[in-house]
């Protein structure tokens, strides 16, 4: 299999100037209180937070090093209480690995995630398969703390470690024709035990997408690294996607194929119940899901005895940043 | 084995032995998953591991109580039909503690969004009916209720099937993927109604 090198190009010309300029990296003193600014060592992420007990998936040193070397950015993220890391890394919904919410931890572990290749395909110019390492050369990694909403009425806040998936799209340089962006995870039944399953309601491999404007804007964003480390398998390692005005389940998992298209394509859940699961799955607390309600969610960790229940906002709370991609949409029908 | 559980029945301490026996070991699972919520060993989410545990074992209880009749018929397990009520009542039961869990646990005894459930939610509203169905049931359960209602007792009590109708559907109703358990479960329920139908068609 020809195994192609990315195209060299800095950070800084990929990245959109309006974005470049926002971006503020900022660094929290280790004394809870105010952040200095300046631009600092990976010890500012939020991998401080964590108590030296917790278990961490290692990853390969190769993107520990850019793990260590990435910043945040402040200016996108939230500053909400994050969900505790093992509640991040122990309660999962990735199917590819059953459907409890414990199983993906449990069973995920053994996943070969290095070295891992990705296929760029479609309407690029520069389409070929490239080793996740070479992928990365050239791109700063970044930290992002976002709220994620999951479609089953829960909610966590994850700080995130990866890039701008529009960084890495422009340098395959998408052509004209290019208007969806469709994503894949491995199937590897082998692998994931969940996509042995006859009992199952998902055709294999797991697939999404994005509308191309949804997809370059400077939310969306491509993670490696959670809580300053490698993402652990069960949290889709090495390579997800995080779209944070959407439901969770459009943030696919353990990507093997990033193809541009000019149809929009299918999408999983869509596919398993059209009828509940739309392709844009924007979080929105005015239309439910049939079975349920939208307009309220479940913060986690919640307490048992005063659980923690807070409103849903339009676009999880993205509303000002991503509202006008949708204008003149009658939300209702493009659920 | 049948032989001599059907001996330790003739005498009053094994009777009550076995009473004891039934009695107690339903209640361990609820004594487990209390524990393991005061261990905080649930998770992110304990409110929903709760829920789900209280209401498998409800939907469990009802379809040991449903399998009573068939296991005397087929096995000559007689000595079973004296723990039918016990076994029926710990249906409600968990039920019941379902129930308030969601109430508690998931709701916070919110207003707005106990009306919202229980007026918007189709799954809800079948399995809260199953609840309300599976009440008088347990209070009439009584040999007092028994002889009071005479023959319509047993009309009334006719009801646990459409229950156990309803609570298959309030427990298929909420599944996002993966049909392997509920329909283990709907195949159980098949046996223990398809059996009665036999007894009254053969």
């Amino acid at each position: 299999m020809l195994i192609r090198q990315a195209p060299d190009i800095t950070s800084s010309e990929i990245t959109p100037e309006s974005v470049y300029r926002q971006r503020r990296q900022f660094i929290k003193g280790l004394a809870a209180g105010g952040a200095l600014l300046m631009s600092g060592p990976a010890a500012a992420l939020s991998r401080a937070a964590l108590d030296d007990e917790q278990v961490r998936y290692p990853g390969p040193d190769w993107l520990q090093q850019k793990l260590r070397a990435a910043t945040q950015s402040a200016g996108l993220s939230t500053d909400e209480k994050m969900t505790p890391y093992e509640h991040v890394t122990g309660y999962n919904n990735f199917y590819e690995f059953g459907l409890g919410k414990g199983d993906p931890k449990a069973y995920a572990q053994s996943l070969q995630t290095d070295p891992w290749s990705v296929e760029i395909s479609g309407e690029v110019h520069q389409p070929g398969r490239y080793h996740l390492e070479d992928l990365l050369k050239g791109i700063d990694l970044e930290e992002r703390i976002y709220r994620l909403r999951c479609v089953e009425a829960w909610s966590m806040v994850i700080p995130w470690v990866g890039f701008p998936l529009a960084s890495l799209l422009k340098r395959f340089e998408p052509t004209g024709n290019a208007r969806y962006v469709a994503f894949t995870t491995l199937h590897d039944p082998e692998q994931m035990r969940g996509q042995r399953s006859r009992f199952g309601t998902i055709d294999w491999p797991y697939v999404e997408g994005l509308r191309m404007d949804e997809a370059m804007h400077p939310l969306t964003m491509l993670a490696v690294g959670v809580y300053g480390d490698a993402l652990p398998p069960q949290n889709g390692a090495p390579l997800r996607l995080v779209v944070p005005w959407k439901y969770g389940f459009k943030s696919i998992k353990s990507i093997v194929r990033i193809h541009l298209t000019e149809q929009m394509p299918p999408t999983s859940w869509n596919r398993t119940a059209p009828g509940e699961y739309g392709f844009y799955a924007n979080v929105n607390p005015a239309v439910d899901h049939p079975r349920w309600s939208q307009s309220t969610e479940r913060r986690l960790p919640s307490s048992l005895f005063s659980p923690n229940i807070i409103d849903t906002q339009p676009f999880n709370g993205y509303a000002d940043q991503v509202a006008h991609l949708y204008t003149g949409m009658d939300l209702r029908k493009w659920y | 084995m049948v032989l001599s559980v059907a001996a330790v029945h003739r005498h009053s301490v094994g009777r009550w032995l076995f009473w004891s026996l039934i009695f107690v070991g339903s209640l361990l699972p609820l004594g487990w998953i209390s524990l393991q919520a005061v261990q905080q060993k649930l998770g992110a989410d304990p409110a929903q591991v709760i829920v789900t545990f209280l209401g498998i074992w409800a939907l469990r209880y009802l379809w040991i109580t449903l399998a009573v009749t068939p296991a005397r018929r087929l096995f000559g397990l007689g000595w079973l039909q004296r723990y039918r009520r016990m076994l029926g009542l710990y249906a409600l039961f968990y039920a019941t503690l379902h129930l308030l869990a969601v109430a508690t646990f998931i709701l916070g005894w919110r207003p707005d969004l106990l009306v919202r459930e229980l007026t918007e939610r189709p799954y809800i509203i079948v399995g809260f009916s199953a609840w309300v169905l599976l009440l008088p049931l347990g209070i009439t359960s009584t040999q007092g209720w028994q002889r009071r209602l005479g023959k319509r007792w047993k009309t009334l009590h006719w009801l646990v099937y459409p229950i156990a109708l309803l609570v298959l559907l309030h427990f298929a109703w909420l599944i996002r993927a993966g049909y392997l358990e509920v329909l283990i479960y709907a195949l159980i329920l098949a046996f223990l109604l398809g059996y009665r139908l036999y007894l009254k068609w053969r």
